[in-house]
Formats: C-alpha cells, sequence, structure tokens
C-alpha cells in the first residue's frame, strides 16, 4: 500500500495541472471571442468584392481570365491552414486528414501543398509531401501581408501551369463545440451567382484603364481574401476546439482528484487502525504478564 | 448633392457614410466623384483619398494603398488593398519602409522581386507624403 504522503503529494500535482488548463481554457475563451471579431471585420470587404466581381464579369464577358478558365489535368496545390501550436482538440488532424485524403482522390498526378501553420508543415514534411510554401508563427491577429507570400507562391503555380488547380483546407466554424474541416476550390475559381437580380437595365462602366486590367488585379485579390478569411476563421475554430479540450482536462482533473482523495483517507484509517491494534495488542500483551 | 460611399479593407471598414465629393488617386491620374457621376470602375494607385461630407467643408484624409473604385448609380465603393487613417500613419515606419525597398532595388532582382519591390516603394513614398502633408 503507498504512502498516506505519497498520494498526497500526487493530488498536488494534480491540482495544480488543474489549474493550468482551467486558465488555459478562460485565454482560449476570451481569445475565441477575439477571432471571431477580427472574421467579422473582413465579411464587408468580401461581400463588396464579390459584387463588384460580380458586376464586372457579367459586363466583361468576352473576356476570360486564366483563373476562370477550368483545365482537365489532375495536378494540383493545397493551401492546408492548420494551427501553430497545439492543445487543440482534433482541429488539426482533422483538416490535415480531409486535405490529403481530397488530394489523392482528385488531383493523383502530382500534389503539392502550401501550409499555413505549423502542425500541418510538421506533418506534412514528416510523410515526405511536396511543401512549396510555409508561414508559421502567425500572430493572433495575422494582417493579410503575412499570409500573402504563400498564396502568391500557389497562384503562380497556377500562373506558371505546373498545376491544374489551387485548392483550400480550413477548418469552418460551426459552433463552439463543431468545427468541420472544409477542402475549397479557388481556382478555377466560380464567383458566385447574384442572390436576387437588380431591377431595371444598368448603364455600362467606364473602365479605367481597360475591362481586362480590372479583372486581373480583382481576381486574385479575390483568392487572396478568400485564404484571409480561412485563416481567421481557422483561428476562431482552434481557440473554440482548445477551449473545449481544456474544459474536459479541468474536469478530468476533478474526477481524479476526488477519487484520488477518497483513496488517501481510506489508506490513513487504515494506518490509524493498525497503529491502534498495535498499541492494543502491546498493552495486553504487558497486562497478561505482570 | 450627397451618395453613399463606404471605403472597406481586408482588415477592416474604415468609412461608412453620406458624402458629398471625394478624390482619388486612380491609375490614369487623380479624380474627384460627385453625385450622379457616369458608373465607373477603376484601379487605384497608391495615394491620398479625400473624402469631403459637404464639398469644400472638412477633409477626411485616409491612406489608400492601392485597390479598386467602383462608382454606380446608387452608391461608390473603395476596395483597399491596405488602408489607414492619414493620423494613424507613423513617419518612421514609413520611412524605415522606403530605406529597406530602396536597399533591395539597389541588389540584383529577378522580374517579380522587381515589381514587388517597386510596389513596396511606390506605397511607402505615397505614405511619407500623405504623412508630411498633414504634419505641414
Amino acid at each position: 500500500m503507498p504512502a498516506f504522503r505519497d498520494i498526497v503529494r500526487r493530488i498536488d500535482s494534480i491540482k495544480n495541472t488543474q489549474k493550468i488548463t482551467k486558465a488555459m481554457q478562460v485565454v482560449a475563451a476570451t481569445r475565441l471571442r477575439r477571432a471571431q471579431a477580427a472574421v467579422q471585420a473582413t465579411r464587408p470587404y468580401a461581400d463588396k468584392m464579390v459584387e463588384v466581381l460580380q458586376t464586372v464579369s457579367e459586363r466583361a464577358t468576352e473576356y476570360k481570365h486564366p483563373f476562370l478558365i477550368r483545365r482537365e489535368g489532375k495536378r494540383a496545390v493545397m493551401i492546408l491552414v492548420t494551427t501553430d501550436k497545439g492543445l487543440a482538440g482534433a482541429v488539426n488532424v482533422n483538416n490535415i486528414r480531409a486535405a490529403t485524403r481530397y488530394m489523392s482522390q482528385n488531383f493523383p498526378e502530382q500534389q503539392r501543398y502550401v501550409t499555413l501553420g505549423r502542425k500541418g508543415r510538421d506533418f506534412l514534411l514528416r510523410y515526405h509531401r511536396d511543401v512549396i510554401a510555409e508561414v508559421s508563427n502567425m500572430p493572433d491577429r495575422p494582417s493579410q501581408a503575412q499570409v500573402l507570400p504563400a498564396v502568391t507562391v500557389a497562384l503562380e503555380e497556377y500562373t506558371r501551369g505546373n498545376v491544374d488547380a489551387v485548392l483550400l483546407c480550413y477548418a469552418k466554424w460551426i459552433s463552439t463545440i463543431r468545427q468541420e474541416p472544409t477542402v475549397r476550390v479557388l481556382i478555377p475559381a466560380e464567383i458566385p451567382a447574384r442572390e436576387r437580380q437588380e431591377t431595371g437595365p444598368r448603364a455600362d462602366y467606364i473602365y479605367e484603364p481597360d475591362p481586362e486590367s480590372v479583372l486581373d488585379g480583382l481576381l486574385p485579390r479575390y483568392v487572396e481574401t478568400q485564404v484571409f478569411q480561412a485563416v481567421l476563421e481557422n483561428k476562431a475554430s482552434e481557440y473554440s476546439a482548445k477551449m473545449i479540450a481544456m474544459q474536459n482536462a479541468t474536469n478530468a482533473a476533478g474526477d481524479l482528484i476526488d477519487s484520488l482523495t477518497l483513496y488517501a483517507n481510506k489508506v490513513r484509517q487504515a494506518g490509524i487502525t493498525t497503529e491502534l491494534m498495535e498499541i492494543v495488542s502491546g498493552s495486553e500483551a504487558q497486562q497478561s504478564a505482570s | 448633392m450627397k451618395y453613399p460611399l463606404r471605403v472597406v479593407s481586408v482588415e477592416r471598414s474604415l468609412f461608412e457614410g453620406e458624402v458629398e465629393f471625394m478624390i482619388a488617386n486612380g491609375a490614369e491620374g487623380e479624380l474627384g466623384i460627385l453625385a450622379r457621376h457616369a458608373p465607373l470602375m477603376t484601379i487605384l494607385k497608391p495615394g491620398a483619398l479625400r473624402i469631403q461630407e459637404t464639398y469644400g467643408g472638412a477633409e477626411q484624409v485616409l491612406f489608400v494603398g492601392g485597390g479598386f473604385l467602383e462608382v454606380l448609380p446608387e452608391r461608390v465603393t473603395v476596395l483597399a488593398d491596405v488602408a489607414e487613417h492619414a493620423d494613424e500613419i507613423s513617419l518612421e515606419a514609413a520611412e524605415e519602409a522606403r530605406r529597406r525597398a530602396q536597399e533591395k532595388l539597389a541588389g540584383t532582382l529577378t522580374a517579380a522581386e522587381e515589381t514587388e519591390f517597386q510596389n513596396a516603394l511606390a506605397n511607402a513614398e505615397a505614405r511619407l507624403r500623405l504623412a508630411r502633408a498633414r504634419r505641414g
């Protein structure tokens, strides 16, 4: 039977762990709120961007930007968004699995990766996948400038004709307890259809310098914005998952403390009983001797 | 006469409201937009965006590091790649960015890098001009 002191020491150490997980849970909850605000802040730009693209593409019908043309080949580059730190539940595992599975099913010929986040990079490198660009250790509120270089690499691969599609995988935030790995096709780009038809005829735009240059400028921005949004949303998912994981850890620590306390008391009582028995039998032995 | 104007960058929305007049730095030169301007879509070069809520009145100045301007009969939208309010610009940071871009441009570069740093330089210079003018 272990000594009473040893069990108490173990309880203390678990209590410390519990304090840490509790603190991490609170921190994750605050960061989650901030991450959600960041996602919200990108909405106006993204919505406007789609609106403008719809109008421009309706008017520049004869011009086909290379990003809009569907290629037949089976080569692709996947932009994989993951977290930098662990202790975030199954978010990274789910993302990586969704990304690699989608790639091997749809693009068996050649698979390249661009990773945003340390976890995804480490995993893919360990399995000797072709990682052509990576960004890691992003702050909680990354600016677009930090995400951009990696995206540019992916777009260049496409422009050079080295790949036939550009994909994006991230954890879509559905609710605090639910995040879903999501794979999206960035190129060939699809401009979402207008929800409602605007009434009345519209005057034609004046383009400066010309419709082609405007579309050339807009489409890469559109793709970049989608990636940037994905990074922010993945942050929100990361903190949700972390919050839940830490809550579970705190609860588990609590259960462990309860059962260990019970055990410690039993050991203590057993000790007292043994001691009493020794004293009683000792004194009885003396009495019968005298 | 006023028209609704909205200035958004990827990271946040910078301006939203009814204005009478604005001046932007378009691809083909500076242009001013009054209400009932013809529908227009233009690329913006790095530079100032001046907003006047009443024509000739107080001016709000934003820095826009490239982007797009869309003028429709019912609204005007500025999609900025990067944007900040003029008084948020840090002179030191802009100076530093310009120095770095110039240094890079002095070395040997690929065509892609060349355009990248040219853009960075144009951005930094536009920022500096704006910040200096404000502090005057």
